[in-house]
């Protein structure tokens, strides 16, 4: 009745109570989909209900979308790599891993905060229409979500300083690493969904 | 912003309500000076993560909030039966029926359902808590902080006035200025995430904690309902989430979602809402059945009839509720094609709901019935819901629908659901379960009083909205012509017999703690058949000492036979126990000023709070308590002491 031990699988599996929250952390993303599904749902219904604001492709520019697919791409494969160093029990490789997960990820809101600068500039906000609002939100959501991971992580990489790597830091790494690539997901689906019909239509 | 602003002025009704509250709440300030308990009240509750302890606060809650939403039904009431008397004006008479739908569904029927979760199930599938017991404990603060900020609308910034369904455009800023609005938004915000937390937290408890043996098809039929329940919760309550937050960012950001202007979309709200809603009123209802199943199968001394078609009506039935939404609003122009599929997933739900009254009744059929009264409300409720479920399908027919809808026809369908439902499950299974978690039983002559007044009050009251729909009388009416007189008049009769039902139940738990006798054995029922009832009562902090093997459903049945207890000293091992923190009851705290400060659209203030927020999180990231242990001596000595050995 007290925690078990599991041997030979990877130690953020190590324990009961890394399972569990591992488990719980999927079904949180479960949950999350749904709360996206019904963003992506009302962003589509909504969709060309641009009143007497600018229509999407006339502003969309598809350079910068895919530099942040690129960079939010890179930091996924970057976070990967954080858990295979993790598995391979180099600390140090965890941490710069996870440290240029985090700068990609920065950059990419750098970016993103610009791309939403300049549609205000150009006299489209959240008020201009349906349309308008629900992009906003969509991506803002989205971009609220990977500022959340960012402040998480540096979080976690200063108690990988302080306790090393342990089952119960192993597993916060690996939970904040599914939370990466989940939003990342989400991303592929903003730039084509949003993005990418966006502009063509 | 001006005082008179703030606080709202001119209703007598309102000044009672503001002395009422000034009055219970300096009471309970007093009781606890005075008696120097403030101590207690932070160390043993406030601060707890112990899933018996949340889930008796949960159901603490429930009861406050059921006074509280059935005042708001007796004012209506009062106001129907005499309309000439303009005790409630058209005003002040929308705030009440919006409180009350809102408080009655998201703050009574949740909490209580959940509390009875909370308490139970653990002790179903032999875990020793949650799985994230700091999570569960975060979850029943943000659910009171929820309920808190919802009902001080009233007195501060005036009450939310769309109806429980707020729907746009009226909801919207233009239509509904200042405050009202908010509170629905952002109290239904922080109890929905605690509710969606809790689903979470069921889920990875029921799947992953139960006792050796007990494979999905050995749980209790109660824990089974609550893990489709949570499924549910899973993936309805992040509809909710979006569409609250929708409507508040336009409501305070200016955005144009569901607005008239800017070619929002105010049906995109219905749709959201209901794609919510629908599977709500099945999160209220599957767990209700769960109870009923469990009662009625231990005072029918038989195995639970057809066992595993019960456990595939409740997947279907949740499955089904995701597909059904748009009954809700056929008569809003979807077109025939749309309102017939919709019409056909309707009355699809009422074949595993028939099934399951079969099975009920096919348990009970030829058994030795003892009459003990959480089996009274569980028999009155297999007639009475049936009513409900039939004028259901009446409704999913969505040609007849333009004739009942939003008419009282309606209004007593889903009352015919909901009590008879939830509301007798929450009392069969409160009267059920409290000697497991108080130690003493409640009266029964008591509880046979409530059950009957209630009961009688029950279909006095609603069985003649029926016919005051097909009268041709609306929902949400502050006034009415005489041709309707009669039946209300004979509605609100009933309506007061129902209160008294419930004022006596609560009498009643009060009379019992101090009258009944204590030092009840284990099963306190003697007809228990799950694990719960193996443990001995009062309930020990850390539950079961030992497990047994499970081999079927009906565990204790089996460990009764086997000569088995929860407490076998060859196996007895130290038991891990979580500390308990204050930091869920400061966190919502937090949360429930930024929230408020919300309201009041104080950007800046309620930005502060958001920061507290975050810094919370950082606390509880850094925080590595890892909890203690208790000895095998002292898990001996508890149990031995609670069995009633001396020390062996
Ligand atoms: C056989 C099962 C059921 C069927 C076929 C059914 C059908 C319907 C339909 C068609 C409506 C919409 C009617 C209208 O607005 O004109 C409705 C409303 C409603 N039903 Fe049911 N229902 C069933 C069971 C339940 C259950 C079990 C509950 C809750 C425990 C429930 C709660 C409600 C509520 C709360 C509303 C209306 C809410 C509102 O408009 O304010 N129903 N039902
Ligand atoms: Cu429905």
């Amino acid at each position: 009745m007290s925690e078990n031990v599991h041997n030979n699988v990877p130690l953020e599996y190590s324990t009961d109570e890394g399972q569990n929250s591992i488990i719980g952390f999927w079904i949180f993303l479960a949950a999350e989909i749904s709360l996206f599904a019904t963003l992506f749902a009302t962003y589509a219904v909504l969709f060309s209900r641009t009143a007497d604001a600018m229509e999407p492709a006339e502003l969309f520019q598809p350079g910068i979308v895919l530099v942040m697919t690129v960079l939010l791409l890179t930091s996924s494969f970057t976070c990967g790599l954080a858990i295979h160093f993790m598995r391979q029990g180099s600390l140090k490789g965890t941490q710069i891993l996870l440290g240029i997960t985090l700068l990609l990820g920065m950059t990419f809101i750098g970016f993103e905060i610009y791309e939403f600068i300049h549609y205000v500039s150009e006299g489209v906000t959240l008020q201009s229409s349906a349309y308008w609002s629900a992009f906003y939100i969509l991506a803002g959501t989205h971009g609220i979500h990977v500022m959340v991971g960012i402040g998480w992580m540096i979080g976690i990489i200063i108690q990988l300083f302080q306790h090393g790597l342990t089952a119960f830091t192993a597993r916060k790494v690996f939970i904040v690493g599914l939370y990466w690539h989940f939003l990342d997901v989400i991303w592929i689906f903003i730039f084509t969904g949003v993005y990418l019909i966006g502009m063509v239509v | 912003m001006q005082l008179d602003e703030f606080f709202v002025t001119g209703e007598p009704l309102i000044y009672i309500g503001m002395a009422a509250i000034v009055l219970v709440s300096g009471t309970i300030l007093f009781v606890l000076t005075y008696f120097k308990k403030w101590k207690w009240l932070w160390a043993e509750w406030l601060t707890t993560v112990d899933h018996k302890k949340i889930g008796v606060m949960y159901i603490l809650l429930s009861l406050a909030m059921m006074f509280r939403a059935g005042v708001d039904a007796m004012m209506m009431r009062l106001q129907l039966a005499f309309p000439d008397m303009n005790f409630l004006n058209s005003q002040h008479y929308s705030e009440v029926f919006t409180t009350h739908g809102t408080i009655m569904i998201l703050f009574v029927a949740m909490p209580f359902l959940i509390g009875l979760m909370n308490y139970v199930v653990p002790l179903q599938i032999g875990a020793r808590d949650f799985a994230f017991p700091f999570v569960n404990a975060l979850s029943f603060w943000s659910t009171f902080f929820g309920a808190m900020l919802f009902n001080i609308s009233f007195v501060i910034g005036g009450a939310p006035d769309a109806g429980w369904t707020n729907y746009a455009p009226l909801a919207g800023s233009e239509l509904s200025p200042g405050p009202g609005i908010n509170y629905y938004l952002l109290g239904l915000q922080l109890s929905g995430i605690g509710t969606l937390a809790t689903g979470i937290n069921l889920m990875v408890t029921i799947l992953r904690m139960r006792a050796p043996g007990m494979s999905l098809f050995k749980m209790p039929i109660f824990t089974w309902s609550t893990l489709i329940t949570s499924f549910i919760i899973i993936f309805a309550f992040p509809i909710l989430t979006v569409a609250l937050a929708l409507m508040t960012i336009d409501r305070i950001f200016g955005s144009h979602i569901f607005t008239l202007t800017g070619e929002g979309l105010p049906m995109m709200w219905a749709n959201l809402f209901w794609m919510w809603g629908h599977p709500e009123v099945y999160i209220v209802i599957l767990p209700a059945f769960g109870i009923f199943s469990e009662i009625i199968s231990a005072f029918a001394q038989k195995q639970l009839f057809g066992y595993k078609t019960m456990v595939w009506a409740i997947i279907l039935i949740a499955g089904l509720s995701f597909v059904v939404w748009v009954h809700h609003f056929f008569t809003m122009g979807a077109g025939a094609f749309v309102n017939s599929i919709f019409s056909i997933t309707t009355m699809a739900i009422a074949i595993p709901t028939g099934v399951k009254i079969f099975n009920w009744l096919a348990t009970i059929y030829k058994s030795k019935i003892i009459f003990g009264t959480p089996m009274m409300w569980s028999l009155a409720f297999i007639p009475s819901f049936t009513i409900g479920g039939v004028t259901g399908v009446m409704l999913g027919m969505a040609a007849a629908d333009y004739q009942f809808h939003n008419s009282y026809f309606l209004v007593s369908h889903f009352h015919y659901v909901l009590i008879p439902g939830t509301i007798f499950a929450c009392f069969a299974g409160l009267i059920y379960w409290f000697p497991k978690m108080f130690g003493f039983q409640l009266n029964r002559k008591l509880n046979i009083w409530a059950f009957w007044l209630f009961l009688i009050g029950f279909h006095v009251t609603f069985f003649p909205q029926y016919f005051l729909g097909l009268d041709g009388m609306a929902r949400r009416l502050f006034t009415i012509g005489p041709e309707w007189f009669t039946l209300n008049f004979i509605s609100t009769a009933g309506a007061f017999v129902m209160g008294a039902g419930f004022a006596v139940f609560v009498y009643c738990i009060v009379y019992s703690y101090f009258k009944s006798t204590r030092d009840l054995p284990g099963d306190v029922w003697g007809v228990g058949r799950t694990l719960e009832w193996a443990t001995p009562t009062p309930v020990p902090k850390y539950n079961f000492a030992t497990l047994p093997d499970v081999k079927s459903h009906d565990a204790l049945i089996d460990m009764k036979e086997d000569g088995e207890t929860t407490f076998d000293e060859d196996k007895l091992e130290s038991i891990h126990m979580p500390n308990y923190t204050g930091q869920p009851f400061i966190m919502t705290a937090i949360m429930f000023f930024a929230s408020f400060f919300l309201v009041f659209e104080w950007i800046t203030l309620a930005s502060i709070g958001l920061i507290g927020i975050i810094v919370m999180m950082y606390v509880r990231s850094f925080d590595y308590d890892g909890g203690y242990h208790i000895g095998v001596d002292e898990i001996s000595k508890i149990e031995n002491s609670l069995r009633g050995h001396d020390n062996e």
